[in-house]
């Protein structure tokens, strides 16, 4: 973990007023250590995250919760079904052929 | 230590204009070129991440891909945090949105879809009143100070405002340390067995202990008289206060170890300590002060010390006047 200086540091082309605006609207959301700001891993990559969206794909301070929004409920949904399959995978052979056979093929494509 | 940008190594403000880079170079560069600092190797370095750093910053190309982090300060291509693997590891629930799905037990995802018990039953029609399935771990994050991460201890992690769980910490617990209670995590299916609960613990830096292994470090601020005539002076251990001789004739740099003070720990059936490194730090403190600048008048005539001789030629021979 780190705190914000480092951060400023690290991060080039990140401004301090921006990082506090990210931080009032809950973009970024560090842990708080008696009053200062820590980063961890995560925190980090979602502030080059959020860089990037702004640079390269030119989306606004108006549209980014809507994007960040949308991106952390995928994530929340890919961690799930990690979580699933890491329960299906350690069920034995048998069950898992059940499984398979049981999961209808994804054409049902709507008439 | 963090590494210095390429502004700072220029001493120029992060928007300056090409006019004050090109300026800031020319001024360094007359400073430490090695031609006219024959023999100083380190003006010899410093020359070259000066013209480095001058590099990159006035080309406005490569300026700008530094300013967005595409390069780092050698201007080698810099490597990109991806989100995509944090946002799916351990530390990705971190923006869960709330409210969303978080598969507590496998009747979570079915009514995420509509589909309630009765439903799966109905479907199969196979016989399924026998199943059963232990319940899932679930998995938290607990920052605790650095304190009760040495001592070792009891920690509540409150899950909502009426739920908890007390976790017993060991001490000497490392940050990123997984504890596994068992049998806190989600209720089982069909009565089985509960989950266990995962909390990653995080322990917060303190702001004058340092740790390495089960040895602490503190750096303790002493006054003249107390380094050089010896004292008994109060340091902060992580158990408490204990008091401390401070030998005469100390000096900044000077460590000393308090025995035992650091990490308590079992270790297989004996109990092993850690101790405490204490480094000394003088502080002079008084400011303009004539009495003790009169008696250092008189008294470093007669006593010449150079403290800055281990340095070399780097402290010799000023090419000038620093601004201050």
């Amino acid at each position: 973990m780190i705190g914000a200086d480092e951060l400023l540091r690290r991060i080039a082309g990140l401004d301090r007023a921006e990082l506090v605006r990210w931080i009032d609207n809950r973009w970024i959301v560090p842990d708080d250590a008696g009053g200062a700001w820590l980063f961890r891993e995560v925190d980090i990559a979602r502030v080059e995250l959020i860089l990037d969206m702004r640079r390269a794909c030119a989306i606004d301070d108006e549209a980014m919760p809507v994007v960040l929004g949308l991106v952390d409920q995928i994530y929340n949904l890919r961690r799930q079904l990690r979580r699933l399959c890491d329960a299906l995978e350690a069920q034995p052979a048998d069950i898992r052929d059940q499984i398979r056979r049981a999961l209808p093929p994804d054409d049902n494509r709507g008439t | 230590m963090a590494t210095q940008t390429l502004y700072e190594v220029l001493g120029v403000a992060r928007d300056a204009g090409a006019d004050d880079i090109r300026k800031a170079y020319r001024r360094l560069a007359k400073e430490f070129h090695p031609d006219l600092n024959p023999g100083k190797p380190e003006a010899e370095a410093r020359f070259k991440s000066i013209t480095a750093a001058y590099d990159i910053l006035s080309d406005p190309e490569k300026r700008g891909r530094y300013d967005r982090g595409e390069i780092d300060e050698s201007g080698a291509e810099r490597p990109r945090y991806s989100y995509r693997p944090h946002a799916e590891g351990a530390q990705g629930w971190k923006y869960r949105p709330e409210g969303e799905m978080d598969i507590g037990d496998l009747d979570d995802l079915f009514a995420m879809f509509g589909r309630g018990a009765g439903g799966r039953a109905g479907r199969g029609g196979r016989g399924e009143a026998g199943f059963q399935m232990p319940g899932p771990d679930r998995h938290y994050t607990l920052t605790i100070d650095f304190v009760a991460a040495a001592n070792g201890g009891k920690e509540r992690l409150s899950l909502a405002p009426d739920q908890w769980l007390d976790v017993t910490i060991p001490p000497g617990i490392e940050q990123g340390q997984i504890l596994r209670l068992k049998g806190k995590g989600a209720a089982g299916l069909g009565g089985g067995p509960p989950g266990d609960a995962l909390i990653e613990v995080l322990v917060a830096p303190h702001q004058f202990f340092r740790r390495d292994g089960d040895d602490i470090h503190l750096d303790l601020p002493v006054n003249l008289p107390e380094a050089v005539l010896g004292a008994r002076v109060a340091v902060p251990t992580i158990t408490g206060p204990v008091t401390m001789t401070i030998p005469k004739g100390s000096d900044t740099g000077t460590r000393l170890r308090l025995r035992g003070k650091g990490i308590q720990r079992r270790r297989g059936d004996a109990n092993h300590a850690g101790d405490q490194y204490v480094t000394l730090k003088v502080v002079i403190g008084l400011g303009d002060d004539p009495e003790l600048a009169a008696f250092l008048r008189g008294w470093s005539d007669k006593h010449k010390t150079d403290p800055r001789g281990t340095m070399g030629g780097a402290a010799g021979q000023p090419t000038g006047e620093a601004a201050s």
